[in-house]
């Protein structure tokens, strides 16, 4: 068995490629759902019930996607241009720590100024903190997986701080949580009886504008270069450093907002489990999506899924909900054979 | 017994060759790359494979070897049959490879580069007595001269070479392929090459000699295969053939050399590009040199003597660490943006890696160094329209063949990236040129081509940097040529013997100053 280079991928391939993925991976996790003791067809049947099958189940996965949406965009805008930003989890916080400490009720402003202000804070402050792993990957050639990566939780112990001290609610009968977004500056729900919020436009809105921004415009095109080959780049005289600097902060601010958005629009104070690997989750979104920013869109809305109609299995037949971390991970793992087979032809010999 | 390579015609009676390859087919995908290919090579004879860039000549070797399988045709190596796909098989064949980049750890002594590979892993200690007079034997048979102490890293390119050929015979080979053996040589180097190899031939071996370049062939092969896209088109002796001959049948028709004009540089406006006292990164010691309107300066030398640094300060990439470039009297420094924006057009000389973007389609690389002006953007918006405009005009007026332009770059064969490279670089008619091995690897079409593209600019008045290792070409197209060697440049000359040359590039001028 041989692999060859195509040199050219016909759309059917192309389109052919994702759905194969997802049919594989649940023939895959078919097994486990048999190993668990539960009929495979009533199994997944709840599943896509629990995710899709009613007003509720719609809702709720859409809330879910919203958080996962703008981190796997956060990734795939930083992953085209080859800076392997792993820190989202802790740019996520980050923002919504700043959200709340704007829109905690501590500034007596008209809530117009407030609102933007609170998106601009959440937003600049997940991107500030990419601004030390991107310089030192600039100047110093420090490898930024590790950087990011570690810098996840030295986020997350600043926010555990803050939630124990200066930032922590004296109502909360002790609890390590931060004082509630004042209800002027919550985001508005989109449905009745649902969580969803207009972080879900958004996060959509900005998926259809990094989309432009990538094929239209020259930072777009800049990006592109410098993911795809950064010593011609420089050579043709891109910036690579500079462009390398702004697709950073972009990928942390698009984090930072993931982050204002869940305490702004879901959860109403921040909390240290607020999110449940959201940063990661990314990660794996833009990699299903092959990076592709409207590919994020859908990317979300399946992961959210799986994981919300798991639950859903796991209480109405006893299959345990980490089948979604299963068939999470198998469809990405399918998904990055499937993108090479639209690459390359098996051959046969 | 020993058999001359001119073995007179029935002396010595009909003798089997000692490698007989059969209709050898190789597809890869829609490409054939090699066609039915059915070749000879006889005890004791210097059989020359010609071919140009994608001829064929490397799945060739690669099938013999035992890297490819071929899809059809059988090998018999000493008249028994050599299994498909095992390099091991064609080792024990007496196969030997010297390949044209050494495959030598230059932190170990020559005997124990030689030894590597050759022991078994469970044998505790090595055996280097036995070794070294094995070494020994085989160094004063083939009058191959090297000390086997010498680390590897303090000889000089012909050594190192003559270590690889050692290291070959040491493991029994009777058949060596020599794949481009002189592209790193000085002239010199390459005669002394040649003269080994009559030796080798003399003593019984087989010589597959490999290469592009058509006098070498003549000079050192009894025979020469030519293949032309992927078939063998001809066999000829190499007494009874030409020059001429060999690259019309390489190329399939005939070559034109591009002509230089009669018109001599404007020496009397001055020069336009002074490149004074410059070093550069750690090979680069001194350069200065200035180049007139009209002129192409040329520089030689054995490749990694400093003239890839010295092409990276001329394009911007990388900084000086001592002197100045200056272009019509102003000092120029900075980045590549500012060296493109000051009329500087620069061609790579790793095309593929640094010269285009390969996953990016073809107008987008025909815009790189342009995307940014008034014509191409607005407000930060990319317009596609204009870009594909300029995009096509570079494909039409440099000949340009690709599938369209949003195909991918890395879609296009080299000659024709070549092709967009240079056509980026010139149509915006640049006052100063740098061309660092603008036809390396390209078939002798595209070689003419971009030597006519670098005289017609030349012509009108731009001022030229060609660093080229092929002495043929920058004998043919430079103005003057300089040397460079251990990272200083020599005085330039507008007339050099090649015997001269090839002692400046082996640095025997800088021993005399």
């Amino acid at each position: 068995m041989r692999l060859e280079q195509r040199t050219h991928t016909p759309y059917a391939v192309a389109i052919a490629a994702p759905v194969c993925a997802v049919a594989f991976t649940l023939l895959l996790c078919a097994a486990l759902i048999v190993w668990a003791g539960a009929p495979v067809g009533r199994a997944y049947i709840v599943l896509f019930d629990g995710a899709f099958g009613s007003r509720f189940a719609i809702g709720e996965t859409l809330t879910r996607a919203t958080p996962l949406i703008l981190t796997g965009l956060a990734a795939a805008v930083a992953f085209r241009a080859r800076f392997y930003n792993i820190g989202a989890e802790g740019q996520l916080y980050l923002g919504a720590l700043a959200a709340v400490a704007i829109g905690g009720g501590g500034f007596a402003a008209p809530s117009v100024v407030l609102f933007p202000l609170m998106i601009a804070a959440g937003m600049a402050a997940g991107a500030m903190w990419l601004l030390v792993p991107a310089l030192a990957k600039s100047r110093l050639g420090v490898d930024e997986v590790v950087t990011t990566l570690l810098l996840n939780f030295v986020a997350l112990l600043f926010v555990s701080m803050m939630l124990d001290g200066p930032m922590k609610d004296p109502t909360a009968m002790g609890w390590p949580q931060s004082v509630a977004i004042v209800s002027d500056l919550e985001f508005g729900k989109l449905l009745e009886r649902s969580r969803v919020h207009s972080g879900l436009i958004f996060a959509v809105v900005l998926a259809v504008a990094l989309w432009v921004v990538n094929a239209r415009t020259t930072f777009g095109y800049e990006m592109r270069a410098v993911g795809a080959n950064a010593r011609a780049a420089r050579f043709a005289g891109i910036a690579v450093d500079r462009v390398m600097l702004k697709t950073a902060l972009l990928s942390g601010a698009l984090a930072g907002l993931a982050g204002v958005g869940e305490v702004a629009g879901r959860a109403g104070y921040l909390t240290l489990d607020m999110s449940p690997g959201y940063g990661y989750s990314g990660i794996v979104i833009a990699m299903l999506a092959s990076l592709n920013p409207l590919g994020v869109v859908l990317a979300a809305i399946f992961v959210a899924g799986v994981i919300v109609g798991a639950d859903s299995m796991s209480r109405v037949i006893g299959v345990p909900s980490y089948l979604a971390d299963v068939i999470v991970a198998i469809s990405l793992l399918s998904m990055l054979v499937a993108t090479m087979l639209t690459r390359y032809k098996l051959r046969w010999s | 017994m020993t058999i001359a390579h001119e073995a007179p015609d029935g002396a010595t009676g009909p003798q089997a060759p000692v490698l007989r390859l059969r209709g050898i087919t190789k597809h890869f995908g829609a490409l054939v790359a090699n066609d039915d290919v059915s070749l000879e090579l006889e005890r004791g004879e210097v059989l020359g494979l010609l071919g140009e860039n994608g001829a064929g000549k490397s799945t060739l070797v690669s099938v013999l070897f035992g890297h490819y399988v071929a899809d059809a045709g059988s090998i018999e190596v000493f008249e028994q049959p050599l299994p498909p796909g095992q390099p091991k098989a064609a080792l024990a064949a007496g196969i030997g490879m010297v390949h044209q980049h050494f495959t030598l750890a230059d932190n170990l002594s020559v005997l124990d580069n030689i030894l590597i590979g050759t022991e078994t892993l469970w044998q505790p200690f090595s055996r280097r007595r036995g070794a070294r007079e094995k070494l020994a034997r085989t160094a004063t048979q083939f009058g191959l001269a090297v000390d086997p102490d010498a680390r590897v890293a303090d000889l000089s390119v012909g050594e190192r070479q003559r270590v690889e050929i050692l290291k070959a015979l040491y493991r029994g080979a009777r058949i060596l392929i020599l794949d481009e053996p002189t592209a790193v040589l000085t002239p010199q180097e390459s005669q002394a090459l040649f003269s080994t190899l009559r030796t080798l031939v003399a003593d019984g071996l087989s010589i597959l000699f490999i290469s592009h370049k058509l006098d070498e062939v003549l000079a050192a092969c009894r025979r020469v295969a030519v293949l032309r896209q992927g078939r063998l088109v001809a066999v000829r002796e190499a007494a009874s053939t030409s020059k001429a001959e060999l690259a019309e049948l390489m190329v399939g028709r005939r070559v034109e050399a591009a002509q230089r004009d009669n018109a001599g540089p404007s020496v009397a406006a001055g020069p336009l590009l002074a490149v004074v006292n410059l070093a550069a990164g750690a090979k680069l010691k001194r350069a200065q040199f200035s180049v007139a309107r009209g002129e192409i300066f040329g520089i030689a030398g054995v490749s990694g003597n400093g003239q890839a640094e010295l092409a990276d300060v001329l394009c911007g990439l990388l900084a000086p660490v001592r002197g100045e470039i200056r272009v019509d009297g102003r000092t120029l420094a900075g980045t590549p943006h500012a060296f493109i924006e000051a009329g500087f057009g620069r061609v790579p000389e790793d095309r593929a890696a640094v010269g285009v973007i390969g996953d990016l389609s073809i107008w987008e690389n025909a815009v790189a160094e342009r995307y940014r002006d008034r014509a191409f953007s607005h407000l930060g918006w990319l317009d596609r329209t204009q870009a594909k405009v300029r995009a096509a005009r570079i494909v039409a007026q440099f000949d340009v063949r690709c599938s369209g332009l949003d195909a991918p770059a890395r879609s296009m064969s080299g000659g024709n990236v070549q092709k967009l490279i240079l056509g980026r670089a010139l149509i915006s008619e640049p006052s100063v040129i740098v061309a660092n091995q603008p036809t390396w690897g390209l078939d002798i079409g595209a070689v003419s081509y971009v030597h006519s593209q670098l005289l017609a600019a030349r012509s009108r008045g731009a001022a030229i940097v060609l660093l080229s290792e092929d002495l043929d070409e920058l004998f043919a197209i430079a103005d003057r040529i300089a040397v460079m060697f251990h990272g200083t440049l020599s005085e330039a000359r507008t007339c050099w013997s090649v015997g001269d040359i090839g002692l400046a590039m082996a640095g025997a001028e800088a021993a005399q100053a």
